[in-house]
């Protein structure tokens, strides 16, 4: 039964990949296709394209890259204890307390951000 | 039937369904537009315009492929591909109607593989900014990603409040606990704050107005998407408006209940002839109904907002973001695990 799921995870993208395909086959068979230099360039309002596009980026995406892989992966942390969540009976307490130690100290990494103007947009 | 062949049939299904709904869709927005704008909106081809996107669609066909010599050939080509492939991929959890029968597979990870899915949006976004080598398309794709990670957050940590209370990552079951306490039993009453960062982030998921900034037309000439050009853009907007329907239906599954609601069969004790509705296939039709139903609900809020809200700034965006949804979608998980367990609350 397992295995017929990531069956279909590896067929369904197997067919939306063809789709893409198939269909730019069709595009080509039917389409013209006379390039030329002009044609080609890349689009700048008209203008002649100055220098290339593919250029260093700003520290602040990397920034905030690093912030977001932090609180993507505590949030996979906490999905098997939400999970679990009906089922602690008489430990409920004590892991809820658990968990709200985790929730402090993923605060604190927020409010810690927050103040050192990470989370600026300039 | 062997597990190869099932697969392909349930493929080709969800395919169909995107690309049928992604027609429908782009017709539909541009109506909705219209009423609002007080327009007549499309209305040349076919009776009111119905088969206008059928025939953009095979203009786009027709169209020459264009890719720009100053292109990473490799990239351009395959962003695509990943935005489609992502766009079918998220429905292979969605419930469509009850049971085993009712969805494509019942991954047991439902919503962490709808998380993973959608994230390789933007893995197409980034690649097809970065592979056109093009100013305007580099600065859309590097807002998007930036906008998409920074309410992904928001968005997941939003479901774990949904997620603690149905005690499952599988859609099915969090429709069929929801059901348990009637409509009251919907996390749209039992999670509202969950649910308000859930539409609020996922419209910026969807990079859909009021947070369409790595598209804003006026400003970047539609983003990254700047040099794609007649079928390669077609499956960009294919990709966009299946993700729109994507999250709706997750939406509708996730807060309102999904494919559950009442069908004829409910009835039968008055008119015992309408039992009948209680078996075979009636069960399916009237699950399907109910899911398209709500989820075309969702379709057209979202469509509302995108026609009636002005675009925000990025460091609006940004805000929004990291200083709002994120603390309050963390209190969300502290105040559901303090009322469901301290209290007692939400007891079935």
């Amino acid at each position: 039964m397992a295995s017929q799921s990531y069956i279909d995870v590896g067929m369904f993208a197997v067919i939306a990949i063809g789709f893409v395909v198939v269909s730019m086959w069709l595009n080509r068979v039917v389409a013209p296709f006379h390039p030329d230099r002009a044609k080609l360039e890349s689009y700048e309002c008209g203008e002649d394209p100055l220098m290339d596009a593919q250029i260093n980026f700003h520290i602040r995406y990397y920034v905030f890259a690093l912030t977001f892989f932090v609180f993507d992966v505590e949030a996979i942390f906490m999905y098997p204890w939400a999970v679990n969540f009906r089922n602690f009976g008489s430990n409920a307490l004590f892991v809820i307390v658990e968990m709200f130690v985790f929730l402090v100290i993923l605060a604190l990494g927020l409010a810690y951000a927050w103040r050192k103007k990470v989370l600026q947009w300039v | 039937m062997s597990p190869i062949v099932a697969s392909i049939i349930k493929g080709t299904v969800a395919l169909l369904w995107v690309v049928l709904n992604a027609l429908f869709l782009v017709w539909f927005e541009r109506k909705v537009a219209a009423w609002i704008q007080n327009r007549m909106g499309p209305m040349r081809v076919g009776r009111w315009g119905w088969a206008q996107t059928i025939a953009d669609g095979i203009k786009c066909l027709m169209k020459e492929d264009i890719i720009p010599l100053a292109a990473d050939k490799p990239l351009f080509v395959i962003a695509p591909m990943v935005s489609v492939a992502s766009a079918v991929l998220i429905w292979i959890v969605i419930p469509f109607g009850p049971g085993k029968s009712g969805v494509f597979s019942d991954l047991p990870i439902g919503i962490i593989f709808i998380a993973a899915v959608t994230s390789l949006s933007v893995v197409a976004v980034f690649m097809s900014g970065w592979g056109s080598n093009n100013k305007y398309a580099l600065f859309g794709a590097m807002r998007g990603a930036a906008q998409m990670i920074s309410y992904e957050v928001a968005l997941v940590m939003s479901i774990l409040g949904v997620v603690m209370l149905a005690g499952s990552l599988s859609l099915q079951d969090i429709i069929t606990r929801q059901t348990e306490a009637g409509i009251l039993g919907w996390y749209l009453f039992r999670q509202p704050i969950a649910f308000i960062i859930y539409v609020i982030a996922a419209l910026a998921e969807l990079n859909r107005a009021p947070f369409d900034l790595m598209e804003a037309e006026s400003e970047l000439v539609s983003g990254y998407h700047t040099e794609y050009s007649g079928l390669r853009w077609l499956l960009f907007m294919l990709a966009e408006y299946g993700h729109m329907l994507a999250w709706s239906a997750i939406a509708a599954s996730l807060f309102m209940g999904g494919w559950t609601g009442p069908g004829l069969g409910a009835l039968a004790g008055r008119i015992p002839a309408f039992d009948l509705f209680n078996y075979g296939i009636w069960p399916y039709l009237t699950g399907f109904f109910w899911f398209a139903f709500k989820t075309y609900l969702f379709i057209f809020l979202a469509m509302w907002l995108r026609w009636t809200l002005p675009r925000v700034r990025i460091d609006q965006l940004m805000d929004l973001g990291w200083k709002f949804l994120l603390p309050v979608s963390l209190v969300n998980i502290a105040a559901t695990a303090v009322l469901a367990n301290v209290w007692g609350w939400y007891a079935k």
